[in-house]
């Protein structure tokens, strides 16, 4: 009786014209049991699997199934400690098993192609088709390959992003480790906005690190397309303090704004071309949009990322479709882990919230950035975040960095925590 | 606040002929408990070295939120997130949290 009483719920709350829709509804799901109402997730990522997994936990009469690509999912929080020697790949991999095993979520390792969005359909790489009810899209972020003369998505395999992890990570860990000492690693760092703002100096951190432990006569210079950073005046004390003058941060004004790329020499070119770098390993991250499949669906706007309500990322193109992760627009929020992690938690209760006949709860998300600059040595940026006015706002009086001032067991003390945050939020997510 | 949930449900499923349920809500603690949940484990329970905060009285937990919140306990960062919930919603999130 309460599979009936949800689905009799949901079509209320999606308005639905009576039980000729709904018995259409239910004819469409190719080989699906008739038991509620049907969600699928696209993408496997930290948003699209907490989404999953909650929808399960607030309604478990939802029927959830989760279309991701890759059978391990390499996280890129965590990565850049691969790069400093303090992790390795294993230690960032995630897979679906606890997802399908234990929270009853319908795995399908394959990729969503095109979205058909009045027919609440999806189709797969694979030649199937799925149809919703309700479409969560969460597929993270993709690079603007042709925002810079020279760099390319087939370059990469040899000048890496290394911006989504897994074999890009290893790319550039490996280029790292083949490095003679004495040599220039050169980071190009994207302008806003872009996936987890500390990341390019925590990487840079990180290989100061592995370079100080191997190869202490190298370089690290970070080339950035910004005049500032998260969490600056806290990774620059940290740098100097840890490092002393082996981190070089070149602003956009002062030849940090790359312009073109020359993969043969590894030389990147600033300033009309009168300013140029060379590198010894070349790590070039691009600008970068929502993720391709939402571009193609029409849920992204003209600047590239996808507007949605942002209370309950219902997005502003299609009623029956939400965006949430790095791909939407949510207001004050980061593109981080952490952010569509809690964006995952809010739109599974919006949409179970939304099948009850009720209206959403106020918005209450989180993001927590830990950053490691040694192994010792970890920082912070918080907040907390309310819907305030149509968009997500931080709330007044909360939030901010780690202190400027601190003792060394603060920062040794933040740092075991780095470790605790990912341990934690990675069962939270896949667990 | 559940109680009161747990009885409207009830009813309207009486309304419309049905016998059993399983309630499928969502409140507005649990929603605000699950953004603890990223950094101390999902129902509290920490997966590494995070603090563990599931089944704690919640006046011991309000108490450690508010005493966060003003600066009275020390902390690496969870006085920065502490000053971002009224005393309303730190009672919510603690009465949530004490029965996981």
């Amino acid at each position: 009786m309460q599979q009936r009483f949800s689905r009799r719920n949901f079509l209320r709350a999606l308005g639905a014209g009576g039980a000729a829709t709904a018995l259409a509804a239910c004819g469409t799901m190719p080989g699906a049991r008739r038991r509620g109402p049907n969600v699928v997730v696209v993408g496997g990522g930290p948003g699209g699997a907490t989404t999953a997994k909650y929808l399960k936990r607030f309604n478990p009469g939802i029927q959830v199934t989760l279309v991701e690509p890759k059978a391990t999912y390499h996280t890129c929080f965590g990565s850049n400690w691969v790069l400093g020697g303090l992790a390795e790949m294993d230690d960032i991999a995630q897979t679906y098993g606890a997802l399908k095993d234990r929270h009853d979520v319908n795995i399908v390792q394959d990729t969503v192609t095109a979205i058909d969005p009045d027919a609440r359909q999806v189709r797969l790489a694979g030649g199937d088709t799925l149809s919703y009810d309700k479409l969560v899209v969460s597929p993270g972020i993709d690079f603007r390959f042709d925002a810079v003369e020279g760099y390319s998505e087939a370059v990469s395999r040899d000048i890496p992003h290394a911006w989504k992890a897994g074999e890009q990570t290893r790319i550039l860990r490996d280029q790292l480790r083949a490095m003679d000492d004495g040599g220039v690693f050169v980071l190009v760092a994207p302008g806003n906005p872009f996936r987890c703002p500390p990341g390019p100096y925590e990487r840079a951190s990180m290989v100061a690190h592995y370079f100080k432990q191997h190869k202490p006569r190298s370089k690290v210079i970070i080339l950035d397309n910004k005049e500032n950073f998260s969490k600056q005046g806290l990774f620059m004390a940290g740098w100097e303090r840890l490092y002393g003058d082996m981190i070089e941060w070149v602003p956009s004004s002062q030849g940090g704004q790359v312009e073109q790329v020359d993969p043969e020499t590894r030389t990147v070119y600033s300033d009309g071309g009168l300013t140029r770098f060379r590198a010894d390993v070349l790590n070039f991250v691009p600008s970068q949009q929502a993720g391709a499949i939402a571009r193609e669906a029409g849920l992204a706007d003209d600047t590239g990322w996808c507007p949605v309500d942002q209370l309950t990322f219902r997005s502003d193109k299609h009623e029956d479709i939400f965006v949430i992760g790095d791909a939407c627009i949510a207001g004050a929020m980061p593109k981080s882990g952490h952010s569509a992690n809690t964006q995952g938690k809010a739109v599974a209760a919006a949409i179970v919230r939304a099948m009850n006949d009720q209206d959403m709860l106020p918005l209450s998300t989180v993001n927590t950035c830990y950053s490691l600059i040694g192994p010792d040595y970890g920082i912070t940026v918080a907040a907390v975040y309310r819907f305030e006015d149509g968009g997500i706002a931080g709330v007044p009086g909360s939030g901010g960095v780690s202190p400027s001032e601190a003792s060394d067991a603060f920062r040794r003390q933040e740092a075991r925590y780095a470790q605790g945050w990912y341990d934690s939020i990675t069962a939270d997510t896949w667990g | 606040m559940i109680r009161k949930h747990i009885t409207s449900a009830t009813l309207a499923l009486a309304a419309i002929g049905a016998v059993s349920v399983v309630q499928a809500d969502v409140t507005r603690g649990e929603l605000m408990a699950t953004t603890c949940f990223a950094c101390h484990g999902t129902d509290g329970h920490s997966a590494g070295s995070m603090p563990s905060i599931y089944g704690y009285p919640p006046e011991i937990m309000i108490n450690q939120m508010k005493a966060f919140r003003d600066g009275r306990r020390p902390a690496t960062v969870m006085d920065r997130h502490a000053t971002g919930y009224t005393d309303e919603e730190i009672e919510l999130i603690a009465e949530y949290l004490s029965r996981q």
